[in-house]
Order: C-alpha cells, then sequence, then structure tokens
C-alpha cells in the first residue's frame, strides 16, 4: 500500500481529484432549482453540529441537507423527498440538498435511517411521512430554540421560507443561526405531521434537483469515479451459472502494455490495469476454461417444455376463495388457455461497476447500489473485515430496475482489489451484464374460468409456475413475489383460486421493475379479455363487472374510456387494448394502440390512467408510468434471453434489443387521485399493463391472442 | 502518438492505436461525461462529436483521428445553455440521465443537419437507446430545440 494519508484527507483527496471536475451546482431555472452536489454523498469522518435528527442537516448558512436512504436511479426520488421535507421544516426550497445516508451509520447507528434499500416503488410510500416527522420535528425546535432566545412563547413564533419570525414584533432568526441549539432541543412530544388537505409545497410541479447535472455531463455515477492510486479491472464470470474456473491460459496476453494482472476468483477472472481497455482487451484475450457441470447441457426449449409441464404439479395454494372444484363443474361454458414467458434481463444503461478500497481494518465501496445495505455486507463477507468499518459511498446510478438490487459487482470489486493490494475500479461490460443477470424468471399460467349461462363469471382457476428469486426463503411452498399480481388480484368472483407451483433452475433470478406483476399482470390482462370474448361482452365492461365493489377502478376506467377513446371506430389492421391493476397502491390502467401491418407491430400511441393517491410531483408521477410503460414494452416487444448450453446467447443490444424512439408510442399520462388515500408507489406499475394491452390490442386488431412474449418472431397474421 | 483537439485543448496521446476514443476521452483526458454503455455502436451513450459529426466514440479507434476536433457533452457549451440542453432542462428530459450526453450530443449534430425535423424525421434518426422510457419528452424536447435554434 502507498497511500499513506490519513483516512479525512484521504477521502477529501478523493473528492476534488477524481475526474477533475468543479462541484458544478446550481445550473439552470434558478427560481426552481435548489443546489445540488455532483457527488451526493457525505464525508463518513465529517462531523454534523447542526444535525438535528439522522435525517437533516442545518448548516450555519442556513443550506439544508436531507440524508436520503432510496438510490437516485431516475425514479425522482432524490427530488420527490426533498419536496415533502421541505413542506412541513418551511425552508427555501432553494437551500435543500439531498445526500445519500450512510449505510455504515445505519448498521452503527441501530436502522438509524431504516431500510437502505430501493425497490418494491416504496422510497415515498415506505419513507414519505418519516420525512414529514423528520421536517416537522425538526422545525419545532428551531421554533423552540428561537423563542428561548427571545424568551417569548413558542406559540408566538412562525416558520417559513428558512427564518422563524417572532410575530408580535417581527424579529426574526435564520434557521442557521438557530441550528446548534435546535439540536439541543427537547420537545415534550413530536409534532403532528400535516394531512394532505394542508400540503402547499407537496403536489408542485418541481423541477428535478438532478436535471442540471444530466444535462452536461457533471452527475457523477459510479463509473466516473477515481480515488488515489486505483487500477481498472474487467472481469467475466463463469458463463453457465455456478461453474468455476478450470484454469486460464495467460500466454496471449504476456507482454502487453498496462502492467497487467490476472485475478482468478472461484467463479470469475479479473485482468487488471492501468486502463480499463487495457484490462478489457486482455481479458478477451485470455483462453479461459471453466467448469460448469451438468447445467452446461441445459437449454431453453427444456426449462420452457419444465415450467408448462410444472403446471400439472402438485402447487400450493396461495388464494382460494369459495371452492373452485365444486362451482366449475356447474358452469355452463368453460375456457381454459395457457400463457407463458421467458426470462429476461435488466439492462440498466451504467452497466455494474464498483470501486473498492480495501485495507486491513477499513474498506471503502463507491457504487451506484440500490441496496447499500446489503453492499455493505458483501463487502464486509468479501474482504473479512468487520462490517462496522465497511463504508458504502453510494453514487447516482444509470438504472437500476432490480438489478442493483443484488451487489454482486461489489463482491467481486472487493475480492480484486483485496487480492492485489490496490484500490480497484471494477467495470462489467455489457455482455458480462446481459449473461450474468438476475433474470426475471421464466413462468406459465393455466387459466380456467367458467361461467354461468347468463354468461356471468362464477369461477376463476389459475395454477401458476415461476421461480423465485430467494428459494430458501420460500414458505409452505410459496413465495409471495411470484404470486403479486395473482394472488391480490383485484377481480371478484365467487370462486377463485390461485395455485402456486415454485420452480428453479441454475438460472439465477431477482425482482425485475415490478416483479412478480410484470408478467402475471400480462397472463391476468390477457385471459380477462378472452373471458370478455368468450361471452360478448367487451372488455371493459367485464372488467366494470368483476370490479364494482371499487371505485377507485371505477374512476380509473372512466378516465381511459374518455381520454383513450374506448369504443371509437378505428380502420383495418388496427386496435385499441386495454388492461388495469392495482399494485404498490396505486391504481393503473392503460389502453394502447396499434396498427399491424405486414405482420408488423407498431405501438402508436398509449393513454395511462393513475389513482396513486397524494400525488408528490405530478410530473414525477407522469415520468415514471411513461418510463416504465416503455420499459415494459421493450419486454413484450423484444424482451427474451434465451440458453443454450447453460449460458446466455444474448450479450449487448445488437442481440437483446429494447425500445427505440421509433418504437415509442406517443403517450399521455392523466391523474385522478382518491382524495385522501396515502400516496402510491408509481415506479413499477407502469411496466405491467403495457404488456397485456398490447397483445389485447393486437387481438382487436387481428383476432390473433398472443400467449407468449415477446411479440416479435410471432405470426401476427391469421385467427389464433 | 496522437495529437486531437477535444474541446478546443490540444491533447498529445501515447495510446495503441486501436484504442477506441471512447476510453481515451474517459480515461487519458479525463472527461467522464461521455458514457460508456454497450461497446459495439449500439446505445450512442457515447455519442461526441468528431469534426463536427456524430460519433459513437466506442466504435472509433484512435489511431485514425490524428488532427481530428472532438467535442464532448462539456465542451457543448460553458454554459449549459446550448439550445438543445436548455430545450432537455425545460422539457424535464432525463430521469437516471446516464444516456442523456449521448442524447444531446446526437440530437445537438443532427438539428445543424435538419434544422425543423417531423417525429418521422426525429424517429429516424434519433436511435440511441433510453432505458428509463424518457422518449416521450425527448421528442419534444428535441423540437423544442430546434425552434430555439431557428429563432
Amino acid at each position: 500500500m502507498t497511500i499513506n494519508l490519513s483516512r479525512r484527507s484521504f477521502i477529501t483527496t478523493t473528492l476534488t481529484a477524481g475526474g477533475g471536475f468543479a462541484l458544478g451546482i446550481g445550473i439552470g431555472e434558478t427560481a426552481e432549482a435548489a443546489t445540488l452536489s455532483v457527488r451526493p454523498w457525505g464525508d463518513e469522518a465529517a462531523r454534523y453540529p447542526g444535525e438535528i435528527n439522522a435525517w437533516v442537516v442545518i448548516n450555519p448558512d442556513d443550506s439544508v441537507i436531507i440524508r436520503y436512504g432510496r438510490a437516485e436511479m431516475g425514479q425522482g426520488s432524490f427530488t420527490a423527498l426533498p419536496q415533502i421535507l421541505t413542506e412541513e421544516l418551511e425552508c427555501d426550497w432553494a437551500f435543500v440538498k439531498p445526500e445519500y445516508a450512510s449505510a455504515n451509520r445505519n448498521l452503527r447507528d441501530n436502522k438509524v435511517y431504516g431500510s437502505l434499500s430501493t425497490g418494491g416503488s416504496r422510497a415515498v410510500r415506505e419513507t414519505g411521512e418519516m420525512v414529514q416527522q423528520a421536517g416537522a420535528s425538526a422545525r419545532e425546535r428551531l421554533i423552540a430554540a428561537a423563542a428561548k432566545r427571545w424568551n417569548v412563547p413558542a406559540q408566538d413564533c412562525v416558520a417559513a421560507m428558512s427564518k422563524v419570525t417572532h410575530k408580535p414584533t417581527g424579529r426574526t432568526f435564520r434557521f442557521g443561526e438557530l441550528a446548534a441549539e435546535a439540536a439541543a432541543i427537547k420537545l415534550d412530544k413530536e409534532p403532528a405531521i400535516k394531512t394532505p388537505d394542508a400540503f402547499k409545497f407537496i403536489g408542485q410541479r418541481i423541477a428535478r434537483l438532478d436535471v442540471p447535472l444530466k444535462i452536461n455531463g457533471t452527475a457523477m455515477y459510479g463509473i466516473d469515479l477515481a480515488v488515489p492510486d486505483m487500477v481498472q479491472a474487467a472481469i467475466m464470470a463463469c458463463p453457465v451459472f455456478g461453474g468455476t474456473v478450470k484454469s486460464v491460459d495467460e500466454r496471449a496476453i504476456a507482454g502487453r502494455r498496462g502492467n497487467l494482472q490476472v485475478v482468478k476468483l472461484k467463479d470469475a477472472v479479473a485482468v487488471v490495469a492501468d486502463r480499463y481497455f487495457r484490462a478489457k482487451a486482455a481479458l478477451d484475450a485470455l483462453a479461459i476454461e471453466w467448469e460448469v457441470g451438468a447445467a452446461g447441457a441445459t437449454d431453453s426449449a427444456q426449462f420452457r417444455k419444465a415450467y408448462i409441464d410444472a403446471l400439472d404439479q402438485k402447487g400450493a395454494d396461495a388464494r382460494h376463495d369459495g371452492n373452485v372444484d365444486a362451482a366449475m363443474p356447474t358452469a355452463a361454458k368453460v375456457i381454459e388457455a395457457t400463457y407463458d414467458v421467458p426470462i429476461i434481463a435488466h439492462a440498466p444503461m451504467e452497466p455494474l461497476n464498483a470501486i473498492a478500497h480495501v485495507l486491513p481494518d477499513r474498506v471503502d465501496v463507491w457504487v451506484g447500489t440500490q441496496n447499500a445495505d446489503l453492499a455493505l455486507t458483501f463487502a464486509a463477507q468479501a474482504s473479512g473485515v468487520k462490517p462496522e468499518s465497511v463504508f458504502i459511498h453510494n453514487t447516482f446510478s444509470g438504472g437500476g430496475f432490480g438489478r442493483r438490487l443484488r451487489p454482486d459487482e461489489v463482491a467481486q470489486a472487493v475480492a480484486v482489489a483485496k487480492a492485489i493490494g490496490k484500490p480497484v475500479k471494477l467495470i462489467w461490460s455489457r455482455e458480462e451484464e446481459i449473461r450474468q443477470g438476475r433474470y426475471r424468471t421464466q413462468a406459465a399460467i393455466r387459466f380456467k374460468a367458467g361461467f354461468a349461462a347468463d354468461g356471468t363469471a362464477i369461477a376463476l382457476d389459475m395454477r401458476n409456475s415461476a421461480g423465485s428469486s430467494n428459494p430458501q426463503n420460500a414458505r409452505n411452498g410459496l413465495d409471495p413475489q411470484t404470486t403479486q399480481g395473482l394472488s391480490n388480484t383485484a377481480y371478484k368472483l365467487p370462486n377463485l383460486r390461485v395455485v402456486s407451483i415454485l420452480k428453479n433452475t441454475h438460472v439465477p433470478l431477482g425482482p425485475w421493475r415490478a416483479p412478480g406483476h410484470s408478467q402475471n399482470v400480462f397472463f391476468v390482462e390477457s385471459f380477462i379479455d378472452e373471458m370478455a370474448h368468450a361471452v360478448g361482452k367487451d372488455p371493459v365492461a367485464l372488467r366494470r363487472e368483476l370490479l364494482a365493489h371499487r371505485p377507485d377502478f371505477q374512476r380509473v376506467l372512466d378516465l381511459l374510456v374518455d381520454k383513450g377513446d374506448w369504443g371509437k371506430p378505428m380502420p383495418a389492421g388496427k386496435g385499441r387494448g386495454i388492461a388495469i391493476h392495482d399494485s404498490y397502491d396505486s391504481v393503473v390502467g392503460m389502453i394502447a394502440e396499434v396498427a399491424v401491418a405486414n405482420g408488423e407491430v407498431k405501438v402508436e400511441r398509449v393513454v395511462i390512467a393513475c389513482d396513486c393517491g397524494v400525488v408528490v410531483n405530478p410530473r414525477g408521477v407522469e415520468t415514471q408510468l411513461e418510463g416504465g410503460m416503455i420499459y415494459g414494452l421493450s419486454a413484450a416487444l423484444f424482451g427474451e434471453i434465451t440458453i443454450k448450453n447453460g449460458r446466455v446467447e444474448q450479450g449487448n443490444f445488437d442481440t437483446y434489443p429494447v425500445v427505440r424512439l421509433k418504437d415509442a408510442p406517443k403517450t399521455e399520462v392523466y391523474l385522478t387521485p382518491t382524495a385522501g388515500k396515502k400516496w402510491g408507489g408509481v415506479g413499477e406499475p407502469g411496466a405491467t399493463m403495457i404488456q397485456p394491452a398490447v397483445t389485447n390490442a393486437i387481438f382487436a386488431a387481428t383476432g390473433k391472442r398472443l400467449r407468449s412474449l415477446p411479440i416479435r418472431g410471432q405470426n401476427l397474421t391469421g385467427a389464433a | 502518438m496522437v495529437t486531437i483537439k477535444v474541446n478546443g485543448t490540444s491533447h498529445r496521446l501515447d495510446v495503441e492505436n486501436e484504442t477506441p476514443l471512447l476510453w481515451v476521452l474517459r480515461e487519458e483526458v479525463g472527461l467522464t461525461g461521455t458514457k460508456y454503455g454497450c461497446g459495439i455502436a449500439q446505445c450512442g451513450a457515447c455519442t461526441v462529436h468528431v469534426n463536427g459529426q456524430a460519433m459513437r466514440s466506442c466504435a472509433v479507434t484512435i489511431g485514425g483521428l490524428d488532427g481530428a476536433e472532438v467535442t464532448t457533452i462539456e465542451g457543448l457549451s460553458s454554459d449549459s445553455r446550448h439550445p438543445v440542453q436548455q430545450a432537455w432542462l425545460a422539457e424535464q428530459v432525463p430521469q437516471c440521465g446516464y444516456c442523456q450526453s449521448g442524447q444531446i450530443m446526437a440530437t445537438a449534430a443532427y438539428l445543424k443537419s435538419n434544422p425543423n425535423p417531423s417525429d418521422a424525421d426525429i424517429d429516424a434518426n434519433l436511435t440511441n437507446i433510453c432505458r428509463c422510457g424518457t422518449y416521450e419528452r425527448l421528442r419534444r424536447a428535441v423540437h423544442r430545440a430546434a425552434a430555439l435554434m431557428r429563432t
């Protein structure tokens, strides 16, 4: 080791030297824009004298730091949560700056920030009220500190725009002047937080804090950072999941430039060099032999058959209303259908990467992660350093979508850094990202629906086979995630059953934006369409019938039908499809309009309606629904990872295509929040219902029912 | 030895000829606004201007660039007030933002060749990938930038 600076100065040096950029702050719409650091992580060694509680820091210069417990990977809660804080704190928006909460402190300080995992569309949903409380508690302490200084009753003082004013005299103190005293104030009881009817700042179309940094290249992602004496690493794990390194022939890279060093891990080979491009080129040139075992003989056709065959196996009831076995034989009409989907990858724009600096008694990791707590655990395990001495510096993430919930790259970076005794930046290639995913599961489902003679749906039976992201956590044959969207379906029938059959292969699985829902909503919303057509009902009419008990759904349907021109005639070859679902406390519906010509589908227009309760930032909700829709559309149109000889066949965007501008429909979003309903999540729902909305529209246009995804490669001509 | 000018500053580079421009910019010049997304000219996250033309820098090797003038996102404007940047800000396009340097550079170059594009023109000519799905706003921002550039 050559680093002999003190830890504090090391980090300080890092922050100024890495990349060589000035801290570009506050560029742009100044009236709206608060300031934001391009490097939103704190100095772990620093003390925070103005800290009023773990969530809020008010500095003498009036700047307000909100310690942000969630990742910013594009979803915008880096703006939404400060917006919530500002509502309660009564501070000037221009002074608010979010920073990542410290995973190390979270560990040592009894989970003071709660969970730092960012998934389940819960940044606002689950953290919002804590942030509200933090803001309110901070505000009341500032008021109490001012009242004490003036020796006046606190109720005569009011906080607004980062000042406390004594109403009778008009005297004021800035928040910054009061911060240190406020930190010492003990309140008899914590103040109540505002109810939505009192919101002034929440609900406004505030500009995102991070956008100014993301239009000029200054926003720093993990892949952009540098620390002193850092070297670069490229890595390849065994392409057959679960396999190990057998041998590495290094002759091909002998004599190459770049101080190359090969590091063999149990299941991966890394090449370290002075530059990433040299490390990557050398890795590509190595001859690596892998020990792959029996998994090396598997392929997708086998897996698809296995998941469909599994539907005949005994499963576990995830839900059973009424008695399906008794009701089904009494039906005047019964329809059946089997659906399935392949595994798919996340493909965030920024491939996984991490910087690790491992000392005997301390580990630092810089990484854009959705799960800083787990990153800390992985780093501790990989280094052997105790968790209390591991520091995770979370950065902006170039997308996550669930992939960054499992920080495999952190474990690797720490292992490589430890092996070579230098700080390492480890970057996955795009191919590695596609081939070492934590994929959405392969899944299949068999539906059976029974109708009375008058066409009333009386029974719905679903048998689902899917893999669990965490098979060891399954209980009684059930993993709640695999039946999301099935077991909690809002459709009400007197007899309804969901049977779950869990099935895993050697392919590692993980949550993909709206896990469970993302395939199950395709299944259910497609089959509901089939049920409507089977008894000659309009797809909206049947949904209204089966959702009669849900006024929120009815209202979303009203809006959709109106804005989406449901029922209006369309020319030949075009069609509309609808889908609606309740997930993450938000009801979202979509109508897709498609045109099918020469066997090719073009999604021309998508209308989205949403009831997510209280809206923190309308534009934030709109962009998440739009973006989620596009993400799901990629899966519907193109998403397919195939396995051959146990390994992923795709490797990049040429073989794993995703939606581009030419594929992106015109999109409209309409909100219809239920008054008084708590805020729902919006990061994930959009990714689900677009898939059936499009296939239902294809059915309307062509009479062809698609029961598998992706759409690409399927015959769209001729009736099903 | 290859010499290129990046955002107006000359850099004499001692790297192998086959090194992609992307990594020269990121690791030798130290400008990280240009992003690695795919390495095979598929996604466009690495788009920069080479002698005024938009190019995917991951697939351009440095050996052929002696004397070239390169503009990156950092050099597009000194104050983030290039019309495309203004339009991106006004329409609030970025989400994760990782692809947006490339989107902005591709758009800035395209609008020079077609100052008043239709939606169909935009869809056919701007082919960079955005996984957050910012396309609706991006399309609007391209029109806004075009209008700003015409005035």
